[in-house]
């Protein structure tokens, strides 16, 4: 019998740690197989974050280190400094990246460091338990935003992509959604297109993935694929950013 | 060839680092350490595959460190005390992983802002962990620019050899003052291989993982029970100058630039009929107690001094275990110890 489907051979055997509904693990997915179509496994390394994503280093079948949170941009810059010839990016969250480790990012994005960042936004902190993000919405309930975002004391959620895409250097930045198959198809097509800017010598790459978190966000599933859809993506446009080089 | 050079404090630990394999850079700049920075930049950007990055911040800079050590890179960064105490998480991150890298402190004085003027209240830091949980650092502490570069040297290679960051822990008047420094032949092909634990291309073996972290407190304390074995080997290193110790009225125990003082107020007192006795801790950990212990009853009064309110001193004591009666004599803020003030403190002691 033809095989048509089988797992991406750059994913481990162990099984992922995610809730039900969270899309680390489509996310996981769609990093693998751009890893397995490019042919670059062997030669990549990871850097995992301090987050829900901490475990990546057990599902990644390639060289992995875990940085301490926020640092993942600037533990890249090092391990590519010294090996050149091989491919390394980062896996972060809206935590990690845009509050605790912003100064890494901006700065690993304007030396258009020759890295990938793969980037969830979920809008809220996943493993400390629901806590209010640099990306929480305006008026979202958190833990710490009780009684909903309060723009006039906690700031406008931070769009990254936007951020970045101002900085004068090169680079290739998008946004992608996950929420239906068209989506994942053009998810799957950017962060391929990420690693290739990176093969290339071309620069920084980053690819934001507006990812769901329905443990943290107390809704089904399938809700969260609606809140997404109708909260996230209207404030989180999906799109290519910058394409520089 | 050793070629003779007169050389800045800073630049002849950066000349030493480059000397010794050193090819990649990361640091912020900080007086009084930036030109070891500057320094940096000038030679390693002129060198083929090699990097200097100015990093965003301390906090950047060793997190650079920790990635470039874990694709085995021979990496260096430097600061001064403020910049170093930015630095610690990473430091902690670094040890847990068992990377090897060199810490080049040119301590100011503190705490805060504190001053821009040397000083050595970082001691407690450098040699007791400084960031989180349970480790040490290899500390060197030179007291001369020819030792700032041979100490620089051995702090890479004692650094890879227990695969632990090494620190180099200077002042700022080290770090600042010229004089005449050799490089001895530095053999490059000595330096360990590292590819058989570092990241990078895993063709033909299994994918590998640095990771400075584990769920499990039983596997986690594991962890720390091998990290103290490695400490314990590495009590062998510790190294300790005895200076005058035929027959002394007084021992005087110092290090760094603060030892250098004492020699020279150990010439004055042979003026005035007084003998010092002189013990340096060059490795500040491992601490030299025995050595130190050997010592002590060598004479009935013991100062120790430092550019602190007492540090060392602490270490002087359980290393003596009660054996010596120890006297501290300490200035602060920046302000340099003078021979003169020494030589007084010890002949009060002596009344």
């Amino acid at each position: 019998m033809k095989k048509v489907f089988e797992k991406p051979k750059s994913l481990t055997d162990v099984p992922f740690t995610y809730c039900p509904g969270c899309h680390h693990g489509i996310i996981h997915r769609l990093v693998a197989e751009a890893l397995d179509d490019l042919g670059i496994a062997k030669d990549t390394i990871g850097v995992a974050p301090v987050g829900c994503a901490v475990l990546a280093y057990l599902f990644f079948d390639c060289d992995i280190i875990v940085a301490a949170h926020g640092r993942a941009p600037a533990t890249a810059t090092g391990l590519k400094r010294v090996k050149p010839d091989n491919i390394v990016f980062t896996y972060q969250g809206d935590g990690d990246l845009a509050s605790i480790g912003t100064a890494e990012i901006v700065h690993a994005a304007n030396r258009s460091e020759k890295i990938t960042v793969i980037f969830v936004n979920n809008a809220v902190y996943g493993m400390t338990g629901g806590q209010m993000a640099p990306t929480t919405l305006e008026g979202q309930i958190t833990q710490t935003s009780p009684y909903g975002r309060d723009p006039k004391t906690m700031g406008m959620p931070i769009r990254v992509c936007e951020l970045l895409s101002t900085l004068n250097s090169p680079g290739y930045i998008a946004r992608v959604a996950l929420t239906k198959p068209a989506y994942i198809v053009k998810a799957k097509k950017a962060i391929k297109k990420a690693f290739q800017f990176q093969i290339d010598g071309k620069g920084f790459s980053l690819v934001e993935v507006l990812s769901t978190c329905p443990t943290n966000w107390g809704l089904s599933p399938k809700e969260s694929n609606e809140w997404l859809e109708q909260k996230m993506i209207p404030y989180y446009p999906l799109g290519e950013f910058k394409e520089v080089f | 060839m050793v070629d003779r050079l007169l050389m800045r404090g800073n630049e002849a630990i950066g000349e030493a680092a480059i000397h010794a394999g050193c090819r990649y850079y990361f640091g912020y700049p900080i007086t009084p350490q930036s030109e070891l920075i500057a320094y940096m930049a000038k030679r390693l950007l002129k060198i083929e595959g090699a990097t200097f990055v100015q990093s965003e911040s301390e906090l950047a800079a060793i997190n650079m460190v920790y990635g470039a050590a874990a694709a085995g890179g021979r990496v260096m960064t430097s600061s001064s005390s403020p910049g170093i105490s930015l630095k610690q998480e990473g430091i902690s991150y670094i040890t847990c992983a068992e990377l090897p890298c060199v810490i080049v402190n040119i301590m100011r004085g503190g705490p805060g802002l504190g001053s821009i003027q040397p000083a050595q209240g970082d001691y407690f830091q450098a040699t007791k962990g400084g960031g989180h949980g349970d480790y040490h650092l290899i500390v060197l502490a030179p007291s001369t620019v020819q030792e700032l570069a041979d100490l620089t040297i051995k702090a890479f290679d004692l650094s890879d050899k227990y695969r632990n960051p090494a620190m180099i822990l200077g002042d700022g008047l080290l770090g600042q003052m010229m004089e005449p420094v050799e490089f001895k032949e530095y053999d490059i092909n000595s330096i360990p291989s590292k590819e058989s634990w570092a990241l990078g291309s895993s063709h033909g073996r299994e994918a590998r993982t640095i990771v400075p972290f584990n769920l499990d407190a039983g596997e986690m304390e594991k962890i720390n029970n091998r990290l103290k074995q490695k400490y314990i080997d590495m009590q062998k290193e510790a190294e300790c100058e005895v200076v005058n110790m035929d027959n002394p009225d007084i021992i005087v125990v110092a290090y760094g630039i603060v030892a250098r003082i004492v020699k020279t107020a150990i010439q004055k007192a042979k003026k005035d009929g007084i003998n010092i006795g002189l013990l340096r801790p060059i490795t500040l950990y491992p601490f030299p107690s025995a050595v130190i212990r050997e010592n002590v009853h060598k004479a009935k009064k013991i100062l120790v001094t430092e550019m602190s309110m007492g540090q060392m001193v602490e270490d002087v004591e359980l290393a003596a275990c009660g054996k010596a009666e120890i006297s501290f004599y300490g200035r602060t803020g920046g302000v340099v110890i003078s021979p003169v003030e020494i030589l007084e403190e010890v002949k009060k002691l002596l009344k």
